[in-house]
């Protein structure tokens, strides 16, 4: 799977009971699994050799964050709160901040304050939106904290911040988004959406 | 919110590339039944894996460390030739994945995993991060509690469960054992899985979907 939607799925889990639950079921059966496998003979030093890399000792990477606003993984990506964030704005208000940009996936965070609308667009690849704070809705549903939607090539809408919080999520683009208005379709190149 | 691992073991679902869902199994405790006792047996024989790991945890005890590699290392070996490592890679691998499991020991929580699931995760990790250089994040740890003291009725029930889990796959018939584990640990999606056996895609759906259906009858 790609870098983007990896994140975004170790960011869900994160945030989601029920999908950390079937995660861990499915462990579980890797777990009885690999219990089961024929073992296999190790190196006569395999044991010393261990405590001596144990003894070499690895610098873990941590990011100390000052308030735990944001779930570890996608915490590893920002790198600072999200008070801090160096936000590019995009336009009514908008602001984005890129954290993957690989040539078939991207990932970034989106910022769209109360009340406001994300310019419409659709889609030519999948894109998947998860909202980490606020919330927002579309022509179809509502979506808060820890939801996720997932829209694809068909999918034509209108995202608006619901009125009372503004609204940051993730978002995860597997090809360009398609702005509808000539306006947006002219900014999209500079814009890296 | 005490977690029943039991309940979630049992309700594994597994993805078809169609998106459609094998039916969930229902649920059902065995503390009764005759094989939960074989196996109650077999547990107690050892030293409780997760014992081991609080051992190396609180007191860096190098001869519970000895225990766990003694059973472990040549397992996660196993796994990652498996996979595909040559002796040499296997080897190196197994003795980083082991380094990390005496490192993280903190980060082990007996209450949401057996101490092979917790283990197996850290290889099938380490062997993801050895094939692709890409970053491949991973769910935020939950930390057990700060006055978190070991329930050991609750980690042996656990650690019983996923030994029943591999009696109960050895047990299944050739053919469907083979299948299932290659979806697990291979990671491989049911059309890949056809690609290398050469077997037509809803034979090998419905042979996952038999095997899980009597590895929930063995569970109960």
């Amino acid at each position: 799977m790609e870098e983007g939607f990896s994140l975004a799925i170790a960011t869900h889990i994160s945030m989601c009971d029920q999908c950390r639950a079937e995660l861990e079921s499915m462990d579980a059966m890797g777990g009885a699994i690999f219990e089961n496998l024929e073992p296999n003979e190790i190196d006569i030093d395999s044991f010393k050799k261990t405590l001596e890399l144990i003894d070499q000792g690895v610098e873990q990477k941590t990011v100390n964050l000052n308030n735990k606003e944001l779930p570890e993984p996608l915490a590893d990506y920002v790198g600072c709160d999200l008070a801090d964030i160096d936000w590019r704005p995009i336009g009514m208000g908008v602001k984005q901040k890129i954290l993957v940009n690989s040539e078939k996936v991207s990932a970034r965070l989106l910022y769209i304050p109360a009340g406001t609308a994300v310019p419409e667009h659709s889609h030519k690849g999948r894109e998947l939106t998860l909202v980490l704070k606020g919330a927002f809705k579309d022509e179809i549903d509502h979506f808060g904290p820890g939801d996720v939607e997932f829209a694809d090539g068909h999918t034509h809408h209108t995202p608006v911040a619901s009125d009372d919080e503004d609204c940051i999520c993730l978002a995860v683009t597997d090809a360009p988004l398609k702005f509808n208005k000539i306006i947006h379709k002219i900014a999209q190149p500079f814009l890296k959406i | 919110m005490k977690r029943t691992n039991s309940i979630m073991l049992i309700e594994t679902k597994i993805r078809t590339d169609d998106h459609s869902i094998i039916p969930r199994a229902c649920v059902r405790h065995s503390s009764n039944s005759e094989s939960s006792h074989i196996v109650s047996l077999a547990t107690t024989k050892k030293n409780l894996w997760a014992d081991l790991i609080w051992k190396v945890e609180t007191q860096k005890d190098v001869s519970a460390f000895e225990e766990l590699f003694t059973h472990f290392a040549p397992r996660v070996k196993a796994f990652l030739m498996k996979s595909g490592a040559d002796p040499q890679m296997a080897e190196e691998c197994s003795q980083e994945v082991m380094a990390t499991v005496w490192r993280k020991a903190h980060l082990f929580d007996p209450s949401r995993a057996s101490a092979s699931t917790w283990i197996f995760t850290i290889a099938r990790n380490k062997k993801i991060d050895a094939i692709r250089k890409q970053n491949r994040p991973e769910p935020e740890q939950l930390f057990p509690e700060d006055d978190y003291e070991p329930d050991q009725e609750a980690n042996i029930e656990l650690q019983q469960e996923t030994e029943r889990l591999a009696t109960a796959l050895g047990e299944l018939p050739e053919k469907q054992r083979v299948l299932v584990e290659k979806a697990y640990l291979g990671e491989l999606s049911h059309s890949e899985i056809a690609e290398i056996t050469g077997l037509p895609l809803g034979t090998i759906k419905s042979r996952i979907r038999l095997a899980l259906e009597k590895l929930r009858h063995a569970m109960m």
